[in-house]
C-alpha cells in the first residue's frame, strides 16, 4: 500500500509540473506583449520595451519559467499588474472565502445526493427512481448562472426569503454569513446532485445484487440491517472518489456563481484578472485551482485505499 | 468487411436473411453458410443499426429532446425572419418595457424586443457548439486510438498531458487560453475543441483497450496490416458507438461551456443576440424588478441543454447496453 501511495503522490507532482508549464505557456508565452497590454496601444515602443525588460520578459523562456516557478515555490506568486501589489495578498483571502462557499455547498449536497441515490436504488425502476434520475440529470446539465437566476427571481425577489448577494455586511455573525451563502450554494448543489446520486445509486444496486447481500437476506436478517450493515458500507466507497473528482466541477461553478452573486472569492478574482489582462494574478489563481483539485483527488485516493480492506491488506500479505 | 476472413461458426450465417441473396449456394449447407460470413455480417450490422434507429425513435425522452432541439435549430436558421422586431436595434421609447401584447417577453434596457433576441440568440451558439464538439471528437478519437493501440511510451506521455489538462475545470482552461489568444469565434471553437479532445481521448482509449486483444485485431496483425489501417479500418468501426455517445454528451457540455463563457464576457460578443451575453447585460437589473430581460434567455439556455442531454441519454441507452 505504501508503494502505491508513493507512486500516486509522485504522479500528482508530475501532473502539477505539467500543469504549471501549461499555465506558464498560456499566461506568458501566448499573449505576446504584456508591456503593450499594460501601457495600452498609444504608449511608445521604448516604454513598452522598458517595461518588458523590467518584468524580465526579454529573457529566454526557460529562464522566465524557472524564475516564475521558483518564485511560486518560495511563496512569491508575483506582482499584480493591476494593483501593483503582491498577488498573494489577494489570492489567499479570496481562496478562503471560496472554500467557505464550497463547504456550504458540500455540506448540503453530499447527504442529499447519497440519500437520493440510495432511495432511488432501493425502489429501482419505480416512479421515485425514475424521477430522481431524470430530474437530477436534467438539473446537472443546466449552467449555474441559469439556475442561479431562477433562484434569485423566485427566492430572492418574489418571496424575499434570502438575500440576493453573497457577502454579508461586515462584522456579521457566522449564522448571518451562512444565510447569505445558502442561495449561492444551491446552483452548485444542483450541478453536483445528479452525478453523486447516480454513483450512489449504481453502487447500491451493485451491492444489493451481490452474493453477500443475498446470503445476509437468506440467513434471515431484517432488510434494514442488510442495507445498513452489508449494502451501504460497500456501495458508498466508490462514491467518495466521485465526490472528490466533482471538486473540479465545483470550482468551475464557483467562477460563475461568484460573479452572479458578487462574492469576492477565487472565481471572481480570476474573472477580474482576465478582464484586466492581469496575467500574474490569473496564472496564480488558475494554478491555485489546479493544486486544490489535485490535493482533493489525491486525498480521495488515499481515503479510498485506507477504507477499502482489499487494498489496505494487499501489502501486508 | 474488406479482407475480413474471420472464421464464423458454421450456420451463423443461416440465421441471417441475407443468405438468400448469395447466389449459387445451396441453402442449408453449413459450408456455404460459412462462406457467406462476411456478407451476412454486413447484413446483420445494417439490421442492428436499423433496429437501434427504431428503438431511438420510439423512446419518449429522445422525441422530446429532438423536438426542442429542432425548434431551436429552426430559430437559428430563420429566427430573424419570423421575429416581429429587429433583435439588434431597439427603440428607446420601449426600454425596460414589461411583457405586453406587443412585446410578449418585454423589452430590455436598450429597448430591444426580448422575444426577438431570444429567437435570434439560438444561432451563434448552435454554430459554435457543434463545430467545437466535432473538432474535439475528431482529435480525441485519433489520440484515443493511438494511445490505446500502441500503449507504451506514447500512451504514458500523452496520458500525463491529458491528466494535467484535466486538472482544471473545462471552463477555467478555456478561459485561460481565450484570454491569452483573444476572444474570437475561432479561438472559442479551437480551445473548447482541444479541451474536449482530452476528455474524449480518455473514453476512446478505454474502448480501444478492450478491442485490441480481440481475435480480429490479432488476425489483422498476422496479415501484416499497417498500424494506421488496423486502428482506422478495423478498430474504429467497432468503437463507433461510444464515440457517438461521447459526441452527443459533449455537445450538451459545449453549449453549457459557451453559454457560461458568454455570461462571463469571454464568449460570443455583444451586440450579437446571445443568451449568455444578454443575461450578463441584464442580471444586475433583476433587483429593480426587470426580471423578463434575464429570465427568458435563461429559460432558453436551460431548454436547449436539457434537450441535448435527453438526446444524449437516449442515444447512450440504445447504443451501450
Amino acid at each position: 500500500m505504501t508503494g502505491y501511495l508513493l507512486r500516486r503522490v509522485g504522479l500528482a507532482l508530475l501532473t502539477l509540473l505539467l500543469l504549471s508549464i501549461i499555465i506558464f505557456f498560456a499566461g506568458q508565452v501566448l499573449p505576446g506583449d504584456p508591456g503593450r497590454a499594460i501601457l495600452g496601444p498609444f504608449a511608445s515602443s521604448q516604454a513598452v520595451a522598458a517595461i518588458n525588460h523590467s518584468l524580465g520578459l526579454d529573457r529566454p523562456l526557460l529562464a522566465q519559467y524557472w524564475n516564475w516557478i521558483s518564485g511560486v515555490l518560495h511563496g512569491d506568486l508575483g506582482t499584480s499588474y493591476q494593483f501593483h501589489a503582491p498577488v498573494s495578498t489577494f489570492l489567499f483571502p479570496a481562496l478562503g472565502r471560496s472554500l467557505k462557499l464550497a463547504a456550504v455547498a458540500f455540506v448540503l449536497v453530499v447527504p442529499l445526493s447519497i440519500v437520493g441515490g440510495v432511495l432511488a436504488a432501493l425502489n429501482r425502476g419505480g416512479l421515485g427512481d425514475r424521477s430522481i434520475s431524470v430530474v437530477g440529470l436534467s438539473l446537472s446539465t443546466v449552467p449555474e448562472f441559469v439556475s442561479g437566476i431562477v433562484l434569485i427571481v423566485v427566492f430572492g425577489i418574489s418571496l424575499k426569503w434570502l438575500p440576493v448577494t453573497a457577502s454579508a455586511p461586515a462584522g456579521s455573525s457566522p449564522l448571518i454569513q451562512l444565510k447569505y451563502l445558502i442561495l449561492p450554494a444551491i446552483p452548485l448543489v444542483l450541478i453536483l446532485f445528479g452525478y453523486i446520486a447516480r454513483m450512489a445509486r449504481s453502487g447500491t444496486i451493485e451491492a444489493l445484487d451481490s452474493d453477500y447481500a443475498r446470503t445476509a437476506t437468506l440467513k434471515g436478517l431484517p432488510r434494514s440491517v442488510v442495507i445498513r450493515r452489508h449494502v451501504l458500507r460497500n456501495s458508498l466507497l466508490p462514491t467518495i472518489t466521485v465526490i472528490a473528482t466533482q471538486t473540479g466541477y465545483l470550482i468551475g461553478g464557483l467562477v460563475v456563481v461568484e460573479t452572479l452573486f458578487n462574492y469576492p472569492g477565487i472565481g471572481r478574482l480570476i474573472v477580474t484578472a482576465a478582464t484586466d489582462k492581469d496575467f500574474p494574478m490569473l496564472e496564480a489563481g488558475v494554478l491555485a485551482i489546479g493544486v486544490v483539485y489535485l490535493v482533493a483527488t489525491l486525498a480521495a485516493d488515499v481515503l479510498y485505499t485506507v477504507l477499502n480492506p482489499r487494498l489496505r491488506l494487499q501489502g501486508a500479505e | 468487411m474488406d479482407g475480413d476472413d474471420r472464421e464464423l461458426p458454421a450456420g451463423s450465417g443461416a440465421a441471417d436473411g441475407v443468405l438468400a441473396a448469395t447466389p449459387a449456394v445451396p441453402a442449408g449447407s453449413g459450408q456455404a453458410a460459412a462462406g457467406a460470413g462476411p456478407a451476412a455480417a454486413a447484413g446483420s450490422a445494417r439490421r442492428v443499426r436499423r433496429e437501434q434507429t427504431g428503438q431511438l425513435l420510439r423512446s419518449p425522452t429522445f422525441i422530446v429532446g429532438a423536438l426542442i432541439l429542432l425548434w431551436w435549430v429552426a430559430c437559428a436558421v430563420g429566427g430573424r425572419s419570423f421575429s416581429a422586431y429587429n433583435p439588434v436595434n431597439g427603440s428607446l421609447a420601449q426600454f425596460n418595457a414589461p411583457p405586453s401584447a406587443a412585446h410578449w417577453f418585454g423589452a430590455d434596457s436598450l429597448g430591444r424586443d426580448v422575444l426577438s433576441r431570444v429567437l435570434a440568440g439560438a444561432r451563434d451558439i448552435l454554430i459554435i457548439a457543434p463545430l467545437a464538439t466535432l473538432l474535439g471528437t475528431t482529435v480525441g478519437t485519433v489520440l484515443g486510438l493511438i494511445t490505446g493501440y500502441y500503449r507504451g511510451a506514447v500512451d504514458s506521455v500523452i496520458g500525463r498531458i491529458v491528466d494535467a489538462g484535466l486538472a482544471l475545470p473545462v471552463v477555467i482552461t478555456a478561459f485561460l487560453f481565450i484570454v491569452a489568444l483573444g476572444p474570437t469565434t475561432l479561438t472559442l471553437i479551437v480551445v473548447i475543441g482541444f479541451v474536449f479532445a482530452l476528455l474524449i481521448a480518455r473514453t476512446v482509449r478505454t474502448a480501444v483497450l478492450q478491442e485490441r486483444d480481440l481475435d480480429y485485431v490479432a488476425a489483422a496483425r498476422l496479415r501484416d496490416e499497417s498500424g494506421a489501417r488496423i486502428m482506422f479500418a478495423e478498430i474504429l468501426p467497432n468503437v463507433f458507438g461510444p464515440i457517438l455517445v461521447e459526441f452527443t454528451v459533449r455537445l450538451g457540455y459545449a453549449i453549457f461551456t459557451i453559454a457560461t463563457l458568454s455570461f462571463l464576457g469571454f464568449g460570443i460578443r455583444p451586440p450579437t443576440p446571445d443568451w449568455g451575453g444578454d443575461i450578463a447585460g441584464s442580471y444586475q437589473y433583476l433587483a429593480a424588478g426587470y426580471w423578463w430581460e434575464t429570465l427568458f434567455p435563461a429559460l432558453a439556455i436551460a431548454s436547449l441543454v436539457v434537450a441535448v442531454n435527453l438526446i444524449a441519454d437516449s442515444v447512450e441507452a440504445v447504443l451501450i447496453q
